[in-house]
């Protein structure tokens, strides 16, 4: 028996454009040629958002026992962390 | 009676319990975590690399087509999308729904494929290969890698598609649908690490 809740299509349709908003963006700091720390805090920032939206939202882990989203979610915030570490240290 | 409103209106509301599993098969969520750890490393070693050759790294990023990029997250986003809603429908017992959004979700992941391939294509032709340098050896090994995952998560929706055009999935009855999403929607969380990554940080 399905026990899990019906996400509505609204919520889904709007976490589609978030994860659009955030793709042009990034698209639009890389065109214009934007670099060093500002930028790339925000792209990672960015990339975060909407990697968090697809894990909680499209891969329906919210609600789900904390262990399984702090896992998901600690893979995207430790890579993220890590390569904006190695981007700093290697200024 | 207004003692009465009071006590009614202060008593604590029960928080929803959470569900002890993701959705989908147990099994595909170890291949899951599995495919993202190999990917998490690969990332991190990525970026230790970049690390000790940002010139180059910067370098030959411009090289890339970004916009190629891009469209393809796009691509990929909507894919996902349309199998969110392909599970939505599902739950709501509209099957007919449920296989058109999962085949809308294909044709985004076809389109992602062709890009690609036009991409690798320009590049090949360019005399780009695993030699080349070391920014490249890990654009060819980090997307090819990635490649390989959209192909297989193309073949698990079609199979999702064919049985659900069956009718073989029902509001009560999907959860080898939502084990098919679970896995594609990793290929989608994957790219969006990679594009930001590879494309356009520097």
């Amino acid at each position: 028996m399905n026990t899990l809740p019906t996400q509505s299509n609204f919520s889904l349709d709007l976490v589609w454009a978030a994860l659009l908003l955030g793709t042009a963006y990034t698209w639009w700091l890389g065109d214009s040629g934007q670099a060093g720390p500002r930028a790339v805090m925000a792209i990672l920032a960015i990339a975060g958002v909407k990697g968090a939206l697809v894990i909680r939202e499209f891969m329906a882990l919210r609600g789900v026992r904390l262990r399984w989203q702090a896992t998901v979610l600690g893979w995207l915030a430790v890579v993220l962390a890590i390569n904006l570490a190695a981007y700093w240290k290697g200024l | 009676m207004a003692a009465m409103n009071t006590a009614v209106q202060t008593l604590p509301v029960p928080a929803a319990e959470a569900r002890p599993h993701p959705p989908g098969d147990l099994a595909i969520w170890v291949f899951i975590l599995a495919e993202l750890g190999a990917f998490g490393l690969l990332f991190i070693t990525y970026g230790f690399a970049r690390m000790s050759h940002a010139a180059l790294f910067d370098q030959m990023q411009q090289t890339l087509n970004r916009d190629a990029g891009a469209l393809n997250t796009v691509l990929l986003v909507t894919a996902s999308w349309c199998v969110a809603r392909a599970v939505a429908s599902i739950r709501n017992n509209a099957s007919a729904a449920s296989a058109r959004w999962l085949l809308a979700g294909m044709l985004c992941g076809g389109g992602f494929l062709a890009v690609k391939m036009f991409e690798y294509a320009e590049k090949f032709s360019q005399g780009v290969n695993l030699d080349t340098n070391l920014f490249y050896m890990f654009y060819l090994i980090l997307t090819f890698f990635h490649f390989m995952h959209v192909i297989l998560g193309m073949g698990i929706l079609g199979y999702v598609w064919l049985k659900t055009r069956r009718g073989g999935y029902s509001a009560a009855d999907h959860n080898g649908m939502e084990t098919g999403a679970s896995y594609w929607h990793m290929v989608d969380l994957v790219w969006i690490v990679l594009f930001p990554l590879v494309y356009v940080m520097r």
